[in-house]
């Protein structure tokens, strides 16, 4: 049998590019591998060259006075008080919003729904709602809380974006706690009944305690996407330009994003790429802080069990 | 009511077999845990209704024809033009531009985390790379334009303009890389190992194995994450607001163009008036972005159940 044969064959069985000699096979492989490994680092890269070029232009801006000055035009004296005030005013508004519905809706679903067309229709829903994109929940917001809720909301305030928020980060919320409840073994639901709990005091005092943890990493995870949303705050009328900090819920509000869009958005390179830069750390450095506490909070649990 | 319960209980140290309170309080806690889960469906009809409503509005007085066939966008003048196809134009441009970096590049990482890596390098690759869709869009776009679109002026393409369509789109591609990779990673490291001995015993390369056994086996999760990445990049804001500009032209991808999404930024970011023909515009232009998001989503979860391959 002559090696051409051999290859008609293969060529006809197997499509015209197998290729007979195992040296070119495996030396394509090599190169194959090296793609792929290249091709995972390239993001990493990316990430690398991304930080290492925001703290080479802001953190020699960043001092206590940038944290504690009002935005200005003067670059040297411009900071960010009022907006990392009202970052801080719209987390807390949102945690408070959404954690409450985020975990009510995940009890439900996971504890109390019966596999009816009108519960599906919520999960269909649910994971439908985690595609839209968040400029669109910003319309949402615009259309109902700041136009139609107005005389309870107050327009354009702390209030309204806190809501909108909210409904952007609930899907999220709530699939990781329905993960976190599903995670809990089926003996313990049994045995509370058993005793003669009712349903809620297995959840109330079982459930809700284990599923605790997994839940909460889920939602400070959603939190800390909310921090940096820019897009639907801009739609609900977050203000680019304060002159006062906010008070109360219903004051008006811009936020750290906000405040970094507006420089980067100006001409000059003193706002385009110092101060951008410097609130850009400021921003990531929150952000470490509470994707940190999340990991941290992961790790504890997982020991646990 | 709650606290009487537990009293009576603790006091007689015995069990109530049936107590009304503890009835009540039940059926109270079940209400309240429906009414959190059906706060979704709400948010669901709220947003169809604002874009129908304010739509309708716009079509009052722009005809629709019009809005799907011209070729001019000129919204904030008088009498302006409202060809929203140059946005949409934008949009693809940008989006075109972005899955031409993730798609490649998420799926070779996706193979090489599923197929190549050791199990303890793919439990630290995997959030690492995740971290990439954690960064603010505000931070990708403020590299894009003060870092991306400068290196391509004094490298490759040095009559670029300020703000371009091709440093939004590469930057958007890289924040896109992660959802590739990590939805299809997902598809190829669920394709059993079974069919990856096969293949070996059949004399084929881990080359081979890769990218003739196990992608094709995993190809519906792959084009799930591919639909997915495509409708992060159209509904991607920041990033094109900052890099991309605001000028609605057919531009090409050095030249500045305007999306969709850039549009409503940039009519949001000043005062608008409720009613005004301007304010019904966004929501008209959001109105098309959610239709294009929703069609794609309908499309994954079409293409996932037609084309899924189950193994035992």
């Amino acid at each position: 049998m002559t090696k051409g044969s051999t290859q008609a064959t293969q060529k006809g069985a197997q499509g015209p590019d197998f290729k007979t000699s195992t040296s070119v096979r495996y030396g394509l492989d090599r190169v194959f591998a090296a793609l792929v490994f290249v091709a995972t680092l390239i993001g990493l890269v990316v990430l690398a060259v991304l930080l290492v070029d925001v703290a080479k232009d802001g953190v020699p801006l960043l001092s206590w006075s940038f944290i504690t000055s009002f935005p200005s035009s003067i670059p040297t004296s411009a900071g960010i008080y009022p907006v990392l005030l009202g970052s801080l005013w719209l987390l807390a508004l949102t945690a408070l919003i959404s954690v409450p519905l985020g975990i009510g809706a995940a009890v439900y679903l996971e504890e109390y729904a019966t596999d009816t067309w009108l519960n599906r229709l919520v999960e269909v829903n649910i994971s439908n709602l985690a595609g839209v994109p968040s400029i669109i929940y910003g319309l949402l917001g615009l259309g109902i809380f700041v136009n139609l809720l107005r005389p309870i909301t107050g327009g354009p305030s702390l209030i309204s974006g806190a809501l909108t928020l909210s409904l952007l980060i609930l899907p999220v919320i709530i699939i990781a706690t329905r993960e976190a409840l599903r995670a809990i073994p089926d003996t313990v639901r049994e045995g509370g009944f058993a005793l003669g709990a009712t349903r809620w005091e297995v959840i109330g005092s079982h459930l809700l305690p284990m599923a605790l943890p997994g839940a909460l990493t889920g939602t400070i995870l959603a939190l800390s996407r909310a921090i940096g949303e820019t897009a639907p705050l801009i739609v609900v009328g977050a203000a680019t330009y304060l002159t006062f900090a906010p008070d109360g819920p219903l004051s008006r509000y811009s936020a750290l994003p906000i405040q970094i869009y507006y420089w980067v958005s100006q001409p000059q390179p003193e706002f385009q790429v110092g101060l951008a830069a410097a609130g850009i750390v400021v921003l990531m450095a929150v952000l470490i802080l509470t994707n940190s506490f999340a990991v941290w909070l992961r790790n504890r649990y997982q020991r646990r069990i | 009511m709650a606290v009487e319960a537990r009293d009576v209980r603790s006091e007689a140290g015995v069990w109530r077999r049936e107590s009304r309170a503890r009835h009540f309080r039940e059926r109270a806690i079940k209400v309240v845990f429906t009414a959190c889960a059906y706060v979704s469906v709400l948010t669901t009809f709220g947003i169809v209704f604002v874009l129908i409503f304010e739509t309708v509005g716009f079509f009052r007085q722009v005809s629709i024809v019009e809005f799907l066939t011209s070729t001019q966008w000129s919204a904030s003048f008088a009498n302006g033009e409202f060809g929203v196809m140059v946005l949409v134009y934008g949009t693809l441009l940008t989006t075109l531009i972005a899955m031409l970096v993730a798609l490649p590049v998420g799926l070779l990482a996706a193979i090489f985390l599923s197929e190549y890596a050791s199990s303890r390098l793919r439990r630290w690759l995997k959030p690492a790379l995740e971290v990439l869709a954690g960064v603010p869009t505000i931070v990708y776009g403020y590299f894009a334009l003060t870092f991306v679109t400068p290196l391509l002026r004094d490298t490759i393409f040095p009559n670029i303009q300020i703000f371009n369509a091709l440093s939004a789109g590469l930057v958007m591609g890289i924040m896109i890389i992660p959802t590739i990779a990590s939805v299809s990673e997902d598809s190829l490291y669920a394709v059993p190992r079974s069919l990856r001995e096969g293949a070996y015993a059949l004399g084929a390369t881990k080359r081979e194995v890769a990218t003739r056994v196990v992608v094709p086996a995993a190809l519906s999760g792959i084009v799930a994450s591919v639909v997915l990445g495509i409708s992060r990049a159209v509904g991607e804001t920041m990033i094109v607001a900052v890099a991309a500009g605001q000028l609605a032209q057919f531009g090409g991808p050095l030249e500045s163009v305007q999306t969709m999404t850039a549009y409503i930024v940039q009519v949001a970011s000043g005062d608008t008036a409720r009613g005004t023909l301007t304010y019904q515009t966004i929501f008209a232009v959001g109105m098309t972005l959610f239709v294009i998001t929703l069609l794609l989503n309908i499309i994954s979860y079409w293409f996932v159940r037609r084309f899924r391959e189950t193994y035992e």
